[in-house]
């Protein structure tokens, strides 16, 4: 059975390129807007990819920043040099 | 009593300008570079024609002989308006000045050979004179481009190229501050022969009529050519002469010229892509002003490197070439 990784994000300039990527990299996640931030929900597996990020944000961007947008996340998380990727074991 | 708090969420009617909403679709944030470049640019109900071209309107497309269905496909990869691009530079410039401390409190600079010191003063402060006129060039596409995502970047880039002269003047003052170095600098760029092709063709970019001719002399060509050789080859040879302090204060154009690189090769991208017309055009301008270029610097090549000269220029002329086939270019070898 399938479960639900999700992430949430506060609606800053920065997480709305972040969003973007996470939509163009992950066919199956759904993105929930809320005032001032977004959740989104992806089963078993959702990456965000440096390279996406940083094509959107115009600026090199580095998987750590992630941390200044992030309000909440669910399941294990595998932080590596260009990815991020959040799954259920 | 009871209170009982709730949330409320009020929908946005609209995210963003109808007239950005009509390119990146409704319901979407803009981003503020977005917002700050989409049809900024005005296009129709000119009054008056300028008297000093009454033959164009004041906003004319035909002011360049490349034509664009959109003009508005000249994405800046780095999105600067006037925030982000005031935080990157301010970082940029915070960055140079603890170098340039390290470099003036340690004495960096005095560990050079005084033969290369006076290398250094020979090619590197005249270089002044060449940002200066390449502000010139930047403000003129500014001022006769059309899109705001093309003369925005432009006055930036202008901006950027004042800057760069006066940081070329701070390290001289700091190599001699006592003896006119920077006087000598203009005596070398207005009457020094290794000089003088380059200010031919500098002065003939002022004079060249179609803006788009004169982004791709300046920023593809002449910067293509000059920086990589001055503030990476020449450099890299001063290394051997005691020029770490150089070297240092090296790295700021050399950070900066990769950055301003970035954005135009998105322009000559977007540009050949749109017709093999275009490509031509442009392939043409590259051939002609990068022809100019190499020649202009051979002899200041020689006089800085010596017998090394030729093969440095050769490699900038290769790697130039090498980028603009990447960017949609046609380029003999």
């Amino acid at each position: 059975m399938s479960r639900n990784v999700s992430l949430t994000l506060q609606n800053t300039g920065d997480s709305r390129s972040i969003v973007e990527a996470i939509m163009a990299d992950n066919a199956t996640a759904q993105v929930r807007e809320f005032p001032s931030m977004t959740k989104i929900d992806c089963p078993d597996k959702l990456v965000i990819r440096a390279g996406s990020v940083t094509s959107r944000i115009g600026r090199p961007w580095d998987v750590q920043e992630i941390h200044l947008s992030v309000i909440s996340l669910s399941g294990t998380v595998d932080e590596e040099e260009d990815e991020f990727t959040l799954f259920w074991k | 009593m009871n209170i009982d708090i709730q949330a409320e969420t009020l929908i946005p009617k609209r995210q963003t300008f109808s007239h950005v909403a009509r390119r990146i679709g409704e319901n979407k944030a803009a981003t503020r570079y977005e917002e700050a470049t989409y049809d900024i640019q005005a296009t129709h109900n000119f009054h008056y024609r300028p008297l000093y071209a009454p033959e164009r309107e004041i906003f004319d497309k035909s002011r360049t002989a490349i034509v664009m269905n959109d003009w508005h496909v000249f994405k800046d990869p780095r999105q600067f308006y006037y925030a982000s691009y005031n935080i990157n530079r301010a970082a940029m410039q915070q960055d140079f000045d603890s170098k340039f401390a390290f470099v003036e409190k340690s004495g960096l600079l005095n560990t050079m050979a005084p033969a290369w010191a006076e290398k250094v003063a020979a090619y590197l402060i005249p270089m002044r004179h060449y940002e200066w006129g390449a502000n010139m060039n930047c403000q003129m596409v500014a001022d006769a481009g059309y899109g705001a995502q093309i003369t925005s970047a432009a006055s930036f880039c202008g901006m950027d190229r004042v800057g760069l002269s006066q940081t070329l003047s701070r390290i001289g003052l700091l190599m001699d501050a006592t003896s006119g170095v920077l006087n000598r600098g203009r005596v070398a760029w207005l009457e020094a022969p290794e000089w003088q092709g380059l200010r031919h063709a500098m002065e003939d970019s002022f004079v060249l009529t179609d803006w788009f001719e004169t982004f791709v002399a300046q920023f593809l060509c002449m910067d293509g050519i000059l920086h990589p050789l001055v503030f990476q080859a020449f450099e890299t040879q001063g290394q051997n002469h005691g020029g770490m302090g150089i070297t240092m204060l090296s790295e700021f154009p050399q950070s900066w010229y990769a950055d301003n690189a970035r954005w135009v090769d998105a322009v000559i991208t977007a540009g050949a892509a749109e017709s093999p017309e275009n490509a031509a055009l442009l392939s043409k301008w590259f051939a002609n002003w990068t022809g100019r270029a190499v020649d202009a610097v051979q002899a200041l090549a020689a006089h800085t490197l010596g017998d090394a000269g030729a093969a440095a220029v050769a490699a900038v002329d290769a790697a130039l070439k090498n980028r603009a086939r990447k960017l949609g270019l046609e380029v003999s070898p």
